[in-house]
């Protein structure tokens, strides 16, 4: 595996357009105003960019498998479907690319406490596993709605030795977390770095999360050619604050002939409350440190989300996605539970693959373009998790009865 | 003149918090007219808003309290309020709330109705110095103050975010949320006396201030005291009745503010 091209970014400013920026309290501003300096010197540096490249490779096991889904390609009938395999990095997601960044750039910054927030666990168990590997203390803020559905994964991060607190205020949900996981970092900034999980966030996080993940499309874009000598002609990902699609859309950005495509959670369908496409149908607004798209109603109060997606469950989208669907480079399309629930069923069946329930949006948009297209194009879908975790929730949803 | 900043002309103010709607319509009129009687110098209105991230647990109760009574509570509605304090009190208002209420309804539509209401500043604790350049000429042209925070960590920012200043500045006394407290950051005195090197604009402490000594000791180094969680806890506890207990907190916490300290 080549180094990650922590260059790739020419734009370090924090702006995407008119979307990003700082807004966040006066309390936190000179504690990012470090992180931003600290990141624009590591990413330049020989020996961080070695320690990176290392962990990378041993501790999380990548390069990820670009892996030809012959059967699926087969049985839609059109486009070929590689499928990049980020389900099989330590930890089981495509999480562990930021957090590794994030928590190596915490140390060289001297600080010996990881805070981060959490939906469905994936990045709070990400979390703790670095902080266990680098020997830091943990705490992860993760609402207490999520607590209670999650408790695997919740036990998981404390057997990793992180302590997880289970957030009751708001709705408490994933946003709530976040509140939660600021509010705490306000009160202690000496010592303590606040690892964002998503592309979103005041900047530097948007920049830097980019920047770890965009090693999915760093890899596929050179496993695609030496397998096939072409670029993909479109690439999807889903879409939940957007970090494993803005890390699988990185490299193709200023390929025009590459289509972007964001598979966003519909819940139980775009023109129902019960969903969290934020893209379709959200407005410009300002909330969690960035100007981007959110859910919200006409006052500007930030609306309860909706999708059986744990992870794609949060009411804003990065900042450079919002400049991506305003700019029409990228395009986002809703994905209903019942879409990505069948296809979570699907890719089983066909490809021998328990694929997360946030990446089956993703692979349901796949099922529904993928005949529409030629034989001779290309398709690159992220399965950017596994989903052991979803099996219970699936079965449910199913009206089955397994004891867990 | 700012009319803010009149507000701290020779002595010290105390300046209460209150969420607009907790618990509805009328209360936030008798609460804030009861703040006034009692003789608050500027009253901030807060401006409920789903995800208070700068907000402890009691303002966040509030606000969530004041969501409850009415999930969409539109900005007019609060403008509404605003215009029936106005037929009873000229107190000096300010409005505490997050960006993107602001943002929403327009800043010049916003910052406009302020001016027609008697609303001469804005507290926004999710606008950093670096972000008010949208927001500032548009609130400058309709004379509302833009009143920055400044923390016990703002360092060298703290020059810069106070020649910015109008109206009056908004020490942030310690780390973290707000909500009541025992102590405060070291060091406020020299906080304070580095903003007093770069402008005259009067300074007020605020989070976690809740007793008159408290009060006392925080007016001797700044030029006022901000108290919000105590207030909603009075609006919180006693309800309709709130209005009289809000007057006499606003008395004791007026006099002491211009107390002599106890030595």
């Amino acid at each position: 595996m080549t180094e990650l091209n922590l260059e790739l970014n020419k734009n370090t400013s924090g702006r995407y357009g008119e979307y990003g920026g700082q807004y966040i309290p006066e309390t936190l501003m000179n504690e990012l105003d470090r992180m931003t300096k600290a990141y624009e010197h590591y990413k330049n540096d020989p020996e961080f960019k070695t320690e990176l490249h290392d962990l990378l490779v041993d501790y999380a096991n990548r390069p990820s498998l670009l892996y030809y889904a012959e059967r699926m390609t087969k049985d839609l009938g059109g486009a070929q479907i590689y499928l990049k395999r980020e389900d099989l990095n330590h930890t089981g997601a495509h999480k562990i690319n930021n957090v590794i960044g994030q928590a190596l750039l915490a140390k060289h910054m001297g600080k010996t406490r990881l805070i981060a927030e959490t939906g469905a666990g994936q990045h709070g168990v990400a979390t703790a596993t670095i902080a266990a590997y680098f020997g830091m203390e943990c705490e992860i803020f993760m609402g207490k709605k999520d607590t209670d559905r999650q408790r695997l994964n919740v036990y998981r991060m404390e057997l990793l030795g992180a302590k997880v607190h289970p957030v009751t205020s708001g709705s408490m949900v994933l946003k709530d977390a976040i509140n939660a996981a600021l509010q705490d970092w306000t009160k202690r900034v000496d010592d303590t770095f606040y690892l964002m999980g998503s592309a979103t966030g005041p900047h530097p996080y948007p920049l830097m999360v980019r920047d770890f993940q965009s090693v999915i499309s760093q890899e596929s874009k050179k496993q695609l050619k030496e397998k096939t000598g072409k670029l993909p002609d479109m690439v999807v990902a889903c879409v939940g604050g957007g970090s494993n699609a803005i890390g699988s859309f990185a490299n193709y950005i200023d390929d025009p002939s590459v289509q972007l495509v964001g598979a966003e959670a519909a819940g139980k369908g775009v023109e129902t409350e019960l969903t969290a496409a934020t893209v379709e149908r959200g407005s410009d607004g300002i909330f969690h440190g960035m100007k981007s798209m959110f859910l919200q109603n006409k006052t500007g109060q930030i609306n309860p989300v909706y999708s059986i997606s744990a992870g794609l469950d949060y009411p804003g989208v990065g900042p450079e996605h919002a400049y991506l669907a305003k700019t029409g480079r990228a395009q986002y399309v809703g994905i209903t539970d019942d879409e990505a629930v069948q296809a979570f069923e699907y890719i089983a069946k066909t490809e021998g693959i328990v694929a997360a329930i946030e990446s089956c949006h993703a692979v349901a948009y796949v099922e529904k373009i993928a005949p529409k297209m030629r034989k001779d194009q290309i398709i690159v879908c992220t399965l950017s998790g596994r989903g052991d975790k979803d099996v219970a929730s699936i079965a449910k949803y199913r009206g089955v009865d397994i004891d867990e | 003149m700012s009319k803010l900043t009149d507000a701290f002309k020779n002595q010290k103010a105390f300046i209460p918090f209150v969420a607009a709607n907790d618990p509805d319509f009328e209360g936030t009129v008798n609460n804030v007219v009861a703040l006034a009687k009692g003789g608050a110098d500027i009253v901030e209105l807060g401006i409920p808003f789903s995800d208070p991230i700068a907000d402890g647990p009691v303002i966040q109760a509030a606000d969530l309290r004041a969501l409850k009574a009415d999930p969409d509570l539109p900005m007019d509605t609060i403008f509404d309020m605003v215009k029936e304090i106005r037929k009873q009190t000229d107190v000096p208002l300010a409005f505490l709330t997050y960006l993107n209420i602001v943002f929403q309804y327009g800043y010049e539509a916003f910052t406009a109705r302020c001016e027609e209401l008697g609303i001469y500043g804005l507290v926004i604790p999710d606008m950093p110095l670096e972000e008010r350049g949208e927001l500032a000429p548009i609130a400058e042209k309709h004379n509302v103050d833009l009143i920055p925070l400044v923390t016990p960590i703002s360092a060298d920012r703290i020059e810069k975010i106070a020649a910015a200043a109008t109206g009056f500045i908004y020490v942030v006394s310690s780390l973290g949320v707000t909500g009541e407290r025992s102590e405060f950051a070291n060091g406020l005195a020299d906080l304070v006396n580095r903003i007093r090197k770069v402008t005259d604009v009067p300074t007020a402490i605020g989070f976690g201030i809740h007793t008159p000594e408290q009060a006392t000791e925080m007016a001797q180094i700044a030029d006022g005291a901000i108290v919000g969680s105590a207030c909603v806890n009075i609006v919180a506890e006693y309800g309709r009745q709130a209005p009289a207990k809000l007057t006499d907190y606003t008395k004791q916490m007026k006099a002491a503010v211009n107390a002599n300290p106890v030595r």
